[in-house]
């Protein structure tokens, strides 16, 4: 599904960020991704969600190089992807259906189709009937489960969260980790950067850990 | 015998497909012209400031040209005549002037040829002119007689009128030659520098009517950069990403258009009385023209295409600096 081969990424002012990463990340396949405040977290998941590029290694996502790629396929190799963020990055003037809308919208999938899916979507994460209500009328962890049901809406091979219990207590954050593991259990490979050690051992999965840019265990 | 069944099922769910990505493309396009509109009156006073700038410029263009194609029309029918005047001297007697006229009838160049008297002249002056009262006044009549002379249709060319010009003169009865033809030409060459300056000043005013949009576009694109970074993560091509921004150029456009017509038709209303008042005193036919039904459709589309243009210049090179961060 995901395969990293000597993956480095160097910034011109703030030097190597990742050196020679490798590892692979089977359809299905729930890992975590660990590691201190700039271990090189972010940069990983950036490449692999297209925003940056790699400056040596190839990254292969369902049988795609995405390492050299041309900024016109972007989108079409992003719809594979579900994204999740540390601060959720919702729309604020549009509904919670609107938000969770926008990646069908975006390929082009027809108006009752939308309508279902959304709703299916919306259930997955038990905030069905909250469709009309605007972002910021929810707690956090009804953001952050709007933006989990964003995610999975368009049926992406590979969920890529960041940080997405960051800004959620404890129960909260046990909560969503569950939602993930549901996820897993329908065929969507995840990968979670967190740096809540104790929920991940609590979890029991793979566990990939940066150091400094190293990958040191995995 | 089962396969083409399979295919043509293949082939029915893949227009179906195809029908419903179309549909919904439509249904996308139609959203995106609402809710730009929606999105332009979510900041009133933004959005009617911008309008009103690109009206006054259409405006301008607008209003220029349709003064042109006014004092055009006042002089339009003028144009074809290329008759001449052979003033007389004061001496010749009307029936020596009468002779000269009968002569001049057989002249191989010559069309038709008028003769009017002195008597007939004044006549005519005091009935158009509103003189009246002041030339009955006068003991003696001080115009000459005239022989309108109208050329032969084969005598285009200005060296033949000029050499015809020249042998009128030295008849001895004829004080001097006037040609029509001059002051139309003139009148025209100045017609043809007014229509290049409308062209030129209209040229400006639409670069003008492109950078505005462009501008605003810009400045909508920065307050919008979240939507569009989000846009861009859930998979957004880039002309998805665009074509909200496109409309809200298109709008900016169509409505400064249409809002730069009605000043142009609002500031010939304004006019159009005491300018008729002034053609009635000329005793002119001349009617104030507006802009026509295919000349708003001309301002309609040019204004929407520019302000569209200025648009997309300015969303192909900012779109792509927006990176999600």
């Amino acid at each position: 599904m995901l395969r990293l081969e000597h993956v480095s990424k160097r910034y011109p002012d703030a030097g190597e960020a990742l050196t020679d990463v490798n590892f692979d990340l089977a359809k299905g396949e729930m890992a975590f991704l660990t590691g201190r405040s700039g271990a090189g977290k972010s940069t990983l998941l950036k490449l692999i969600a297209m925003m940056e590029q790699c400056t040596r290694g190839t990254i292969m996502l369902d049988g795609h190089n995405i390492s050299r790629i041309s900024e016109r396929k972007i989108p079409f190799l992003r719809r594979n992807l579900g994204l999740i963020f540390q601060d959720y990055k919702l729309l604020e003037d549009r509904t919670v259906f609107d938000n969770v809308a926008l990646p069908l919208i975006v390929c082009g999938v027809n108006h009752q189709e939308v309508s279902r899916r959304v709703r299916a979507s919306l259930d997955k994460v038990g905030l069905l009937g909250k469709e009309r209500k605007y972002p910021l009328a929810l707690s956090g962890g009804e953001q952050q489960r709007v933006g989990i049901a964003r995610a999975i809406v368009s049926k992406p091979k590979l969920i890529l969260a960041d940080e997405p219990t960051g800004n959620l207590d404890p129960e909260l954050s046990a909560e969503i980790m569950y939602m993930f593991e549901e996820f897993k259990h329908a065929g969507t490979a995840i990968l979670i950067a967190t740096h809540d050690i104790e929920l991940v051992n609590q979890l029991g999965y793979r566990v990939i850990t940066l150091d400094k840019g190293h990958l040191i265990a995995s | 015998m089962n396969k083409p069944k399979v295919v043509n099922k293949r082939q029915r769910a893949f227009h179906e497909v195809i029908k419903e990505r179309f549909q919904s493309y439509l249904l996308n396009h139609a959203h995106g012209l609402f809710s730009s509109l929606g999105r332009l009156t979510r900041t009133p006073f933004t959005s009617v400031m911008t309008i009103l700038v690109l009206a006054i410029a259409v405006a301008l263009a607008g209003g220029f040209y349709i003064v042109v194609n006014n004092i055009q029309q006042l002089t339009g029918n003028l144009e074809s005549s290329n008759q001449m005047s052979l003033f007389l001297k004061d001496n010749v007697t009307e029936t020596a002037a009468q002779k000269l006229a009968d002569q001049l009838k057989q002249h191989p160049s010559s069309e038709s040829v008028i003769f009017i008297t002195k008597k007939q002249a004044l006549d005519e002056f005091k009935l158009n002119s509103g003189f009246g009262e002041a030339l009955s006044a006068l003991d003696s009549n001080p115009l000459p007689s005239v022989i309108q002379i109208q050329p032969k249709n084969a005598l285009e060319s200005d060296q033949e009128m000029q050499k015809l010009m020249a042998e009128f003169k030295q008849l001895p009865q004829v004080d001097f030659v006037q040609v029509d033809m001059q002051w139309v030409e003139r009148m025209q060459t100045i017609m043809l520098i007014a229509k290049r300056a409308v062209f030129l000043v209209s040229l400006l005013l639409g670069f003008a009517v492109t950078f505005i949009t462009g501008n605003t576009i810009r400045l909508e694109l920065h307050n919008r950069r979240h939507e569009v970074y989000i846009s861009k993560l859930v998979g957004a091509t880039q002309s998805f990403i665009q074509r909200p921004f496109l409309y809200i150029g298109f709008w900016l456009g169509f409505l400064s258009s249409f809002l730069g017509w009605l000043i142009i038709t609002l500031m010939l209303l304004i006019v159009r009385s005491p300018v008729e008042k002034l053609s009635t005193l000329y005793n002119s036919s001349f009617q104030l023209q507006f802009l026509g039904f295919f000349e708003l459709i001309f301002l309609l589309l040019t204004a929407s295409g520019l302000a569209v243009l200025g648009s997309l210049g300015v969303l192909h090179y900012q779109l792509r600096q927006l990176k999600p961060q």
